[in-house]
């Protein structure tokens, strides 16, 4: 095994092989003994697709998974930074908080929901609800984005590199998308503005965040028209 | 003299059964809003309940408990199944999660401060946990809510138990809602939106669908908090049978089943009165799917809508129950729909305040609004003042011991020396849909409609 001879040669590294070791043990350590050790980066050997693979991680370490994950690969992370070499199902990064998680590969559905901070990074495409209920979170996509993508997005930024599905940010409030190829549809509420400075600038940020070396002058900006923030308007008048 | 009991014999002066001023009312007031009623509280219609049953007690067939020296244990625990902590009790009365955003922060306190006397565990609600809340409640259940506001995973392992909410009996299959007045800047900032607006949310989770997403997701927020809190899975009571089927296989260690006459402080009336079953229904298809599937005693079954008294707590742990949990009924212990508020030794009239928002003491149910008169459903920095957390916490404390006392007295009638140890077998109906839909037979015979011939 030179791989183990390796992490005790080095404190600071540590890899789990899920061949052998269970998801259990994985976040255990993770969540347990990480901060009481010298270990700044742990391998993901042979993940097999399976399900919350280094779901709520609280430290700064460097999390490398070395092939596809399941469903909420990395959900809720905070501090830490995770990279997947492959595919992820559901829920990558879901409710994530703080820190980064790139996914080489393509993302499932939900990637990203409902997260609060952090960046997350999918090189390919991610399906549908790509963003949804995000509350903060940026998310850059590399590829293209399926149907009902940022559905009630409440804040953060998309950036969609390739083309957008049906029902793009239906139901918005103030996350806002870039998408710099076809969108298929906008949702209710959500309407395309003109691009400011402060939005190019954004865009760049994020790119050079992602490492995707688009033009910004590319993109177009979809928010909220802020028409679903009250109830029908003739709701108190009397006749 | 006119008496209800004499018909009207003016004809001119004949109301309309089915035309009658309430519906002549809701009518008009479509016609002049083009808005449906939003509203607060619960179910106001009469519907087959708790009442409409009677205990069997002791007497030569089985003997009774003495009152007041022999034990009857109110013990409950919660998450047995496959959390290392389960949640322990002192009693089988909890209360129900209820959001900061809805209540005030104060109430949530008084909530807290009331739960960690009695022994009893407070659940957080759409919104998130509140610094209030954590501190004054030694046993809190965090919800996960579609909306998913405010969730983080720092309160996550805060938390004493995790609620994942599919629905809610007042709404099953409505997202949420609190209207602008509610979404003052405490408020937005914790669910990340813009102040004042009216806020409506998923009724979906955003990351997972069916039953089997949901076993995934479960296993997720098992795995982020070591497999030590007791995980619940709270829904609507509709098709109560095979939702808690699903609610088993998808892994929960608690099933908390809330029936249609569950409150709510803000939904469309037309959910409230027309979506979802009665509670007493509900119970009865919940605990037949456990006990189909092996898992009484090993899931353990919440039910709420419309628990008021110790007999209903009583009857609901007869039928299968092993706790129930409390909205409503903890409002009105802090003085909802009461004619006064109370402050520094001195009672203040707040009728002219129930007027003011088009109501009266005993008629409100104008939770939405945000004006609650007596300082309970506010997030108005002057109205939340009439709510003394520690008065309305004794209120509370005396409430849940009036009931835990008329629970362990019913218990000891029936010869039981612990309350989980009341069965069906002590119970039978006042009517015939009671003894439909509880299975029970109608008093004095043995006739269960369905279930047994003439
Ligand atoms: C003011 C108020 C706020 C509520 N907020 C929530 C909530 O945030 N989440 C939830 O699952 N249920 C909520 N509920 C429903 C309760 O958790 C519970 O299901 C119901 O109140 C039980 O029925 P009861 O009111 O008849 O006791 C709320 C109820 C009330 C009265
Ligand atoms: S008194 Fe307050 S809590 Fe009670 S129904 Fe009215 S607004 Fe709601």
């Amino acid at each position: 095994m030179d791989r183990l001879t390796a992490a005790t040669v080095d404190a600071t590294a540590r890899t789990f092989d899920l061949a052998h070791a269970t998801v259990r043990e994985l976040n255990q350590f993770l969540h347990r003994e990480l901060p009481s050790t010298a270990v700044r980066r742990v391998t993901v050997e042979n993940p097999g697709g399976r399900h919350a693979i280094a779901a709520g991680l609280d430290a700064p370490v460097e999390v490398d998974v070395r092939g596809h994950g399941g469903y909420y690969l990395a959900g809720m992370n905070q501090h830490a930074h995770v990279t997947v070499h492959g595919n992820v199902g559901w829920g990558v990064a879901e409710n994530m908080m703080s820190g980064s998680v790139r996914v080489k590969g393509f993302a499932s559905e939900a990637a990203g929901a409902s997260g609060h901070g952090g960046t997350l990074v999918i090189e390919g495409d991610a399906s549908l609800r790509c963003g949804i209920s995000m509350k903060g979170i940026d998310i850059v996509v590399g590829g293209s984005i399926g149907n009902y993508s940022a559905f009630m997005a409440q804040a953060g930024r998309l950036v969609v590199c390739g083309d957008a599905g049906d029902a793009l940010g239906d139901s918005l409030y103030e996350a806002v998308i870039y998408v710099r190829g076809r969108v298929k549809s906008l949702g209710a509420d959500a309407r395309e503005e003109p691009m400011t400075d402060a939005d190019f600038a954004a865009v760049a940020e994020l790119l050079g965040r992602a490492g995707f070396d688009h033009a910004p002058s590319e993109f177009r900006r979809i928010a909220s028209a802020r028409g679903l923030y009250h109830w029908n308007a003739e709701a108190d008048q009397e006749y | 003299m006119h008496t209800p009991t004499t018909p009207d014999r003016h004809l001119s002066r004949e109301e309309s059964a089915g035309y009658d001023r309430k519906v002549i009312d809701y009518i008009r007031n479509a016609a002049a809003h083009g808005l449906y009623e939003i509203r607060g509280l619960g179910a106001k219609r009469a519907l087959p309940h708790f009442d409409d049953l009677v205990f069997l007690a002791g007497s030569a067939s089985r003997y009774p408990l003495e009152g007041y020296r022999e034990k009857c244990s109110t013990k409950t625990v919660l998450g047995t199944r496959y959390a290392s902590k389960p949640v322990v009790l002192d009693i089988p009365i909890t209360f129900a999660g209820m959001s900061f955003g809805s209540l005030s922060a104060r109430v949530k306190e008084a909530l807290g401060r009331a739960a960690t006397e009695l022994g009893t565990s407070t659940t957080t609600g759409d919104g998130g946990m509140t610094q209030e809340e954590r501190q004054s409640s030694k046993t809190l259940v965090y919800q996960c809510l579609p909306s998913r506001y405010g969730f983080n995973p720092d309160d996550l392992r805060r938390a004493d138990a995790i609620e994942v909410v599919i629905g809610q009996g007042a709404k099953p299959g409505g997202g949420g809602m609190l209207l602008g007045q509610k979404v003052n800047p405490r408020v937005a900032k914790m669910r990340t939106l813009p102040e004042g607006i009216d806020q409506r949310s998923a009724c979906r989770h955003p990351d997972w669908t069916g039953p089997d997403d949901l076993a995934i997701k479960i296993e997720e927020l098992r795995e982020i908090t070591d497999w030590e809190k007791p995980i619940y899975v709270k829904v609507g009571a509709t098709r109560t049978y095979n939702d808690v089927k699903l609610a088993v296989h998808s892994g929960a260690d608690v099933i908390v089943v809330d029936g249609m006459q569950g409150g709510t402080a803000a939904t469309q009336t037309v959910f409230i009165e027309h979506v979802g079953i009665p509670t007493l229904a509900a119970v009865r298809q919940a605990v037949e799917a456990l006990e189909e599937m092996d898992m009484r005693g090993k899931v353990q079954l919440i039910v709420s809508g419309g628990i008021r008294t110790g007999a209903d707590v009583a009857k609901a742990l007869a039928l299968g129950a092993d706790a129930v949990s409390i909205g409503q009924g903890a409002l009105f212990a802090m003085g909802c729909n009461g004619e006064r508020w109370f402050r520094d030794g001195v009672h203040h009239d707040a009728t002219a305040d129930y007027a003011a928002i088009g109501t009266a003491p005993g008629f409100c149910h104008h939770c939405h609004t945000g004006r609650c008169p007596v300082g309970i459903t506010t997030q108005d920095a002057i109205l939340e003042q009439r709510l003394d957390p520690l008065v309305a916490a004794r209120h509370l404390r005396n409430y849940f011991k009036t009931m835990t006392m008329e629970l362990t007295t019913v218990a000891r009638a029936c010869g039981k020396s612990n309350v989980h140890h009341l069965e069906r077998e002590d119970l039978v109906a006042l009517t015939i849909e009671a003894a439909a839909m509880a299975k029970l037979p109608l008093a004095g015979t043995n006739w269960i409609p369905g279930v047994t011939g003439g």
